[in-house]
């Protein structure tokens, strides 16, 4: 008798055993803390879920997105997610970005978690929500206040420099050349040939290369040296006709100027570099500026204009690209000298003073990095977390 | 068919890398004809991937009351047909709305973004390490830096090199005295960058001249063996 209560209790005790931990298993498979919003600064085109990231031990290998449209019934999203899909290491929380929305409609989600031995636990439905597009991106605010500081300086110092008081530029030698050399070509009767390399008007150093393409025009104008600038974006190619036209209109010689030598060749990166060299064996140019965005074919381009005896003087912020400039070039504008350029050549007080504003702002930055490398080694990060908040 | 396409490809590298001997009529021929495809495929290329889906198609459907929302692209498309007003000398002046609202857009969008991420981005990572200093990771028991030696000397010399470059681009002040001292440290470090990517680059175009050596000796080559076969 004695025995058989024994094998009772041993019998209820194992099921009840079995029992919680199953329940434990299932209840800790199941993806906590779900929650989807409307995704923060987008166009109202996605809606986020989130949930926790399970334990190790929970033995959940991948999760399945399940969503309601309008509270009909649930569906399946795509295929299974495995961890490394869902889990973002920003945050460390699982997170999916449903994409395939309407604004039009509410949508509320369950996250099934797979196990190893598949299983599948779901979670609790979300809360319904819809999404909105947002007119402010408000993670860009920092962006737009140093804006307005950088705007600010360079204002400033446009006024400061309209004001009559003499802006000090440095001397670029690269910019020095280039009376040098478009002197060279017009004594030896020959052209000037411009490459704007492969930007389009988006691309800084191509706005940049089209201010300096201004200056040389207005020298060009006056020495009356024939101008050949080959484009790779028609577009590009409609503001450098206006940019050359308006060079020459200015220095009084709109006789001079000639459509025909601002031209179109192609898009594609190699042929333009197979036109452009091919230009310069047959025309041989007496000087060749290589100003703008440029990718692998600028020791083509370089090589081959070093191969005719030009003059070259080249300038790019492509990092990548500016060792094969200087290696090949007579003078190379780097980086931030190719915007300096500009203000550099014409002396106008509004881009002297815009050069100015560009310092300041790089003082700004210097004084950051110095007070940044104190706080940082104090253990106050708040700049590099201000930094990284910016997008 | 595949016989056809190798003997093409490999007769334009070879005209192609005629031009390394002089300017010739193959080399002319390669370039012309290069030109002229990437011409024509472009243009296609832009009708289907841009005209006809961005405005033709929405357009239509507007001006058959399929989707009256696609009506706005008259906006974009009358701007786009300004270009076309270069044809007529009286009124090229209207170009100048198209290129200006071009300008003003290609400058919004990349003026914030190259603030973010040569400015923003790369003074982040300039600082970061120096949070790192300080901390101390556990490992096996035993509290560590979490920064070796190594990588402590990198981060002073980043900071050193970014101190000193940056003060290379300062145009509105003379370079005399200090400011001179740290502009000259700051071009040697572009120098030394320069290098280093200059070899890693030539790297890659050495790779690039191999696989076009490769085509030609082991497909090229190899063809020769296939046509002697069929002939013979």
């Amino acid at each position: 008798m004695k025995h058989n209560k024994i094998c009772l209790w041993i019998a209820v005790c194992t099921t009840l055993f079995l029992w919680t931990s199953l329940g434990y298993c299932q209840g800790s498979a199941a993806p906590t803390n779900v929650v989807a919003i409307d995704t923060p600064n987008d166009d109202g085109s996605s809606i986020t879920v989130t949930w926790d990231v399970p334990a190790e031990t929970s033995g959940i290998v991948g999760y399945n997105i399940l969503s309601s449209v309008d509270g009909a019934e649930f569906s399946k999203l795509g295929e299974q997610l495995s961890l490394d899909d869902v889990i973002d290491q920003e945050t460390n929380m699982c997170m999916y970005q449903d994409t395939s929305i309407s604004r039009l409609n509410t949508y509320t989600y369950i996250i099934q978690a797979v196990t190893e031995t598949g299983e599948i636990s779901d979670s609790q439905a979300t809360e319904s929500v819809s999404a909105k597009a947002q007119i402010f991106h408000t993670g860009k605010i920092p962006l737009f206040l140093a804006m307005l500081l950088f705007s600010a300086a360079i204002v400033g110092s446009i006024y400061h420099a309209r004001s009559g008081k003499e802006v000090f530029v440095r001397r670029i030698p690269g910019l020095e050349a280039v009376d040098e050399a478009i002197g060279r070509a017009t004594e030896m009767g020959r052209s000037i040939l411009y490459v704007l390399g492969l930007g389009s008007v988006s691309n800084v150093a191509t706005i940049a290369s089209m201010t300096i393409l201004g200056q040389v025009a207005r020298r060009t104008a006056d020495y009356e040296t024939p101008l050949r600038v080959p484009c790779n974006d028609p577009v590009v190619l409609n503001v450098v006709r206006e940019m050359v036209k308006t060079s020459y209109l200015d220095e009084g010689r709109p006789d001079a100027y000639n459509e025909d030598n601002i031209f179109f060749i192609t898009e594609s990166q190699f042929a333009y570099a197979a036109g452009v060299d091919g230009m310069m064996i047959r025309e041989q140019p007496a000087a060749i500026f290589l100003q703008g965005t440029f990718y692998a074919e600028s020791l083509i381009l370089a090589e081959t204009g070093n191969s005719i005896g030009a003059i070259q003087i080249a300038g790019t912020d492509s990092e990548a690209q500016l060792p094969f400039f200087i290696a090949a070039c007579d003078y190379t504008l780097i980086g931030e000298e190719l915007y300096a350029a500009s203000a550099y050549l014409a002396r106008e007080p509004m881009l002297l003073g815009s050069l100015r504003g560009q310092d300041w702002g790089k003082l700004f930055i210097f004084g950051l990095i110095v007070l940044g490398v104190i706080l940082e080694l104090t253990g106050i990060n708040w700049i590099t977390t201000l930094l990284q908040n910016v997008r | 068919m595949d016989l056809i396409g190798i003997w093409v490809a490999a007769f334009l590298t070879l005209c192609i890398y005629s031009f390394l001997y002089r300017d010739n009529p193959l080399y002319r021929f390669a370039e012309h004809l290069f030109v002229g495809i990437s011409v024509g495929y472009g243009i296609v290329l832009s009708i289907h991937q841009g005209f006809l889906p961005l405005a033709w198609k929405p357009f239509w459907e507007a001006i058959t009351f399929k989707d009256p929302s696609g009506l706005w692209v008259i906006i974009p498309i009358a701007f786009g047909l300004l270009f076309f007003a270069r044809l007529s000398p009286k009124h090229t002046w209207l170009i100048r709305y198209p290129i200006a609202v071009l300008i003003g857009y290609g400058s919004g969008i990349a003026i914030p973004n190259v603030l973010r991420a040569n400015i923003f981005e790369q003074t982040r990572g300039t600082l970061q390490p120096f949070g790192k200093m300080t901390e101390t990771i556990a490992a096996n028991g035993d509290t560590i830096p979490a920064l070796s030696t190594f990588e402590i000397f990198g981060a002073i010399l980043m900071v050193i090199g970014v101190i000193c470059t940056l003060t290379y681009f300062f145009f509105s002040v003379e370079h005399r005295g200090p400011i001179k001292g740290l502009s000259k440290v700051g071009i040697a470090f572009l120098m030394i960058g320069f290098g280093s990517a200059f070899g890693n680059t030539v790297m890659g175009r050495v790779a690039l001249l191999i696989q076009r050596v490769d085509f030609l000796m082991f497909d090229w080559i190899a063809s020769f063996g296939t046509i002697f076969n069929s002939i013979f």
